[in-house]
């Protein structure tokens, strides 16, 4: 397909404002000098991935991403922050390596292989155009995948113990 | 495997035998194995835990012996009530064509043997617990008796000639072991080593007689070499001769035949008992045995007839020669050793001459004058604690049964009518001059001539004998008494068998022994007298006689003083004699010493460096190679291979280790590296 | 829309999301770089989710795969998240400095 037959579906401008979005921000994750920033530009880019799941009909897992992601999962990385700061305020140290060339070399290599294969493989395939509503899901999500989804729960039980038992202080102090 | 024999048919001879029907013995010789199986088992059983029996073993001896005894005489009445034939034997192994077997044989000569050994043997045995009291090793010697009586049986019940080797030597070392009793002198020890190694050289020809005829007959059992024998069996015929002449070899040295006699003088220091079991009765009849086991392979014409000549001749020179040594001998069982070898000799010649009957028949009585004669000197020698009759004299008065059972054996062993002596000599002599007068000649003659003239030697010395021991004063220093009864008795025993023994075999009158011993699968083919020659009887009669008076002339009244003997030294004669023709010296200067000195000195020599030489530079040469090979191909090659690989190895894991930094993002760079490594390659190959 | 445009999408976010894994020298920030590797992962399900799905064949049995596994991945990285920062608490009092480097005893 050509670049101008696939710019002129207007969901595909979305699609690539939202996506430059995403990836400016990734960006800006993974080189911000301040940790709190490299925080805050996850919530943008987790932000863009919820609109991309609309895009793609997924609402539930949308609002879900919104919910425990932005809504928990980065808060948790604030205070995780937060704690780990040095009392002195901004961090002295260099948050990247001084070498960081061949770590660019393999993010290089990785997309080049990926995008490669995928575009190989799917060629101009179309995404189909359907909804899945919360009531779909659920119903498939009890149904056939409940055991899963139990296991999932102990999952989360443990990482709940875990998270206590190795945050809490010594008993004797 | 039993041979039921039902009817055997002989040409008819000049007095050959008639038809000999042979019954299977039943029970009896069926168990005849015992025989020689008990007194084995009773040595056993006397070596583990003789000691601590309250007779320290005599009565397991003395309780094998009767077993023999009572068996042997019971096989004995069966076959003189029908002539007995049975063969016994298990099979061992089989070594190429030959197949080993151990058997019984059990048929007239037997038979005869077993009641000679068995009642003699009783007879001793009894006798030696008396004789043997207080001695040191008292348990060991009935062990080693026991060992004797076990082997002898072995011997004379074997059906093969494998067999019959294995009690051949068996009895030898009982006969070195009993010897050698009191080892405690060095003298002893030398005669026990002289029996066993003059035996030993004998026993070469034995050797090689019984392989060349088991290689032509290609198996060892008697029967079957007999059968050849019956059969004319051609292979056989040509060997005969060497294979007759080697076995009567074998036989010369056990029974002591010139010039293998040497022996059984000096056997005389053993234990009395000893010398009157094995040196007199059963052991030196050995060979005896063999030529009579053999003797159709000598008696039939196309066979080994020339060795009987050989035979006589051998035979007659022992008589005469033996005979003669035993007029100056001092020591009793001296004369009697020589008087035994005599006799041997007597009975050598009565195979010589085809004799088979008259040679068994003075085994037969022999065994019982001579063995009676042994005791009685062991009996004299316990009551004045000496060997020799210059320390003797006038014991007639302290012991009157010794001194009358000594009378009988010696009237026996001189040939007096009508003990048992008389009729068994006057066999032989009838058996040459039936052998001068068809095909025997001139040898045969002259050995007629010598048989009379040994009679009346035999007269002769025994005349002296008697009366040196238990006629005059008594020249000793102790206080000689008679006997125990336990001493006495046998000797009474066996003076009544010297008295009776003879009327089993009276030509003419009663042959019962002809026919017991020749209870044989195989034809004998001897001649048998039809009546008493009656010249021949006299003359034999006359000779003791003549002995017996000159004897009495001689030495009756105490002429044994130093001057009375200086006047009968015969300048040459008498020192001859007294050396014993200097063949003892012969042997040791001409044989031992040369072997013991230079042949010994060269095969040392020659062990040393020559042998010893060649296994020392093979152990040296494969030294130096084992030194070339560890030192230049292990030490340099294979070890530095297996070194170098070990320090890469090394060397390796020393610089890969610096990888592991501990650190996560380098271990997570790695990762997606390889990760992206591996996808691509799958990309790229499919 | 076409497939192929969200999955370049999510390998870009990847990239970068391994990029920032290797290089970041905070512990939190390397996690926040797992959340948006992970992140990419769930747009490529859904995308797939998209691209699979039959309208004809409504609610048959996995027709929803995609979409409950990244519903699964998103719950599973909550707690990953809970979990390593509790980790990184902890390294945090001890040593009072949150950097990786510094976490290297598990070393030749």
């Amino acid at each position: 397909m050509e670049f101008t037959d696939w710019i002129s579906d207007a969901r595909n401008i979305i699609f690539l404002v939202i996506g430059l979005a995403m990836v400016a921000a990734a960006i800006r994750v993974v080189s911000s000098p301040n940790v709190v920033h490299a925080a805050l530009m996850l919530v943008v880019a987790l932000a863009g991935s919820a609109a991309i799941f609309i895009m793609l009909g997924a609402e539930f897992v949308a609002w879900t991403v919104v919910l425990v992601y932005i809504g928990a999962v980065i808060v948790l990385f604030l205070f995780g922050i937060m704690i780990t700061r040095a009392p002195t305020g901004r961090d002295s140290v260099r948050l990247d390596h001084e070498r960081r060339w061949p770590a660019a070399l393999i993010a290089l290599a990785m997309f080049i292989t990926i995008s490669w294969a995928t575009t190989e493989t799917f060629g101009d395939k179309l995404v189909s155009d359907g909804v899945a509503t919360a009531n779909d899901l659920g119903a498939v999500l009890f149904d056939r995948y409940v055991i899963p989804f139990e296991a999932v729960s102990f999952v989360l039980l443990a990482a709940l113990i875990g998270g206590i038992v190795l945050a809490r202080k010594d008993p004797e102090q | 495997m039993t041979h039921l024999v039902t009817t055997l048919f002989l040409y008819a001879e000049e007095g050959a035998e008639h038809a000999v029907e042979l019954a299977d013995g039943g029970v009896l010789a069926q168990w005849a194995w015992l025989i020689p199986a008990v007194p084995l088992v009773m040595m056993f059983a006397i070596a583990f835990f003789g000691r601590r029996l309250p007779n320290r073993g005599w009565e397991l001896a003395e309780f094998s012996m009767l077993f023999v005894a009572v068996y042997g005489v019971a096989l004995f009445i069966s076959n003189a009530d029908q002539g007995v034939y049975y063969e016994g034997a298990i099979e061992i192994a089989t070594v190429g064509s030959f197949v080993l077997e151990w058997g019984w044989v059990v048929d007239g000569l037997s038979i005869m043997m077993y009641a000679v050994v068995g009642i003699v043997g009783l007879a001793v045995f009894t006798y030696s617990k008396g004789y043997m009291e207080g001695d040191i090793r008292y348990t060991g010697f009935f062990a080693n008796f026991t060992l004797f009586a076990a082997a002898m049986l072995v011997l004379v019940s074997s059906p093969n000639m494998l067999q019959l080797i294995v009690g051949w030597e068996l009895v030898g070392l009982a006969s070195y072991l009993l010897i050698g009793h009191y080892w405690e002198d060095h003298e002893n020890n030398a005669a026990a080593i002289k029996a066993f190694i003059t035996n030993k050289v004998a026993d070469v020809g034995l050797f090689i007689g019984v392989i060349i005829v088991a290689v032509t007959v290609g198996s060892f059992r008697f029967s079957d070499v007999l059968d050849a024998v019956a059969n004319a069996d051609s292979a056989l015929i040509e060997v005969a001769f060497w294979a007759g002449l080697m076995l009567f070899i074998g036989a010369m040295g056990k029974s002591a035949q010139f010039p293998f006699h040497v022996w059984l003088p000096d056997a005389m220091a053993g234990p009395t008992p000893v010398s009157s079991l094995m040196h007199a009765a059963t052991m030196v009849t050995a060979g005896i045995y063999l030529l009579g086991r053999m003797f159709p392979l000598y008696q039939d014409e196309l066979f080994a007839v020339d060795v009987k000549t050989i035979i006589i001749i051998v035979g007659a020179v022992t008589l005469l020669l033996t005979g003669l040594i035993a007029l100056v001998q001092d020591d009793i069982k001296k004369v009697l050793a020589y008087s035994t070898l005599s006799q041997l000799g007597y009975m050598t010649v009565a195979m010589g001459a085809g004799a088979y009957t008259a040679g068994l028949f003075h085994l037969f009585t022999h065994a019982f004058f001579k063995g009676l004669l042994f005791l009685c000197a062991g009996s004299v020698i316990h009551a004045v604690h000496s060997n020799n009759m210059s320390d003797m004299g006038g014991l007639r008065k302290y012991m009157p049964s010794t001194f009358w059972t000594f009378i009988v054996g010696s009237l026996a062993l001189a040939g007096i009518f009508p003990l048992a002596g008389f009729w068994s000599k006057d066999e032989i002599l009838s058996s040459v001059s039936f052998d001068a007068a068809h095909g025997g000649g001139a040898v045969a003659s002259t050995v007629l001539v010598v048989a009379i003239v040994g009679a009346f030697i035999t007269a002769l010395y025994m005349a002296r004998a008697v009366y040196l021991t238990f006629y005059g004063e008594y020249k000793g220093e102790g206080h000689p008494h008679e006997s125990p009864k336990i001493m006495t008795y046998p000797l009474i025993g066996l003076a009544a068998l010297a008295a009776v023994a003879g009327f089993a075999n009276m030509p003419g009158i009663y042959t019962g022994f002809t026919d017991w011993v020749g209870a044989r699968l195989h034809v004998m083919g001897d001649h048998h007298a039809e009546a008493i020659n009656y010249l021949l009887a006299g003359l034999g009669l006359a000779a003791a006689g003549i002995g017996i008076a000159a004897g009495t002339r001689l030495w009756r009244a105490d002429r044994d003083t130093q001057a009375a003997r200086d006047r009968f030294r015969i300048p040459v004669l008498y020192p001859l004699l007294e050396n014993k023709y200097y063949i003892d010296d012969f042997y040791l200067r001409g044989i031992v010493n040369p072997t013991k000195g230079s042949i010994a000195r060269a095969t040392d020599w020659s062990n040393t460096y020559l042998l010893d030489g060649v296994v020392n530079g093979v152990g040296l040469g494969a030294g130096l190679l084992s030194k070339i090979v560890y030192g230049g191909i292990d030490q340099r090659g294979i070890d530095l291979a297996i070194n170098a690989t070990a320090a890469a190895t090394g060397e390796a894991g020393e610089q890969l280790r610096h990888t592991t930094t501990g650190r996560v993002q380098q271990y997570a760079g790695a990762l997606f590296a390889g990760a992206i490594l591996l996808v691509v390659g799958f990309l790229i190959l499919s | 829309m076409i497939v192929n445009q969200f999955l370049v999408l999510a390998a870009l976010l990847f990239s970068i999301g391994v990029y920032g894994v290797l290089v970041r020298r905070n512990a939190v920030l390397v996690l926040l770089s797992v959340e948006l590797m992970l992140t990419a992962v769930n747009i490529n399900l859904v995308a797939f989710w998209a691209y699979l799905q039959d309208p004809l064949a409504y609610l048959q049995d996995v027709q929803f795969a995609g979409q409950v596994f990244a519903l699964f991945v998103i719950a599973v990285a909550a707690a990953e998240v809970g979990i390593g920062l509790a980790i990184v608490v902890l390294i945090f009092r001890n040593r009072s400095s949150a950097n990786i480097d510094e976490l290297d005893l598990l070393k030749w």
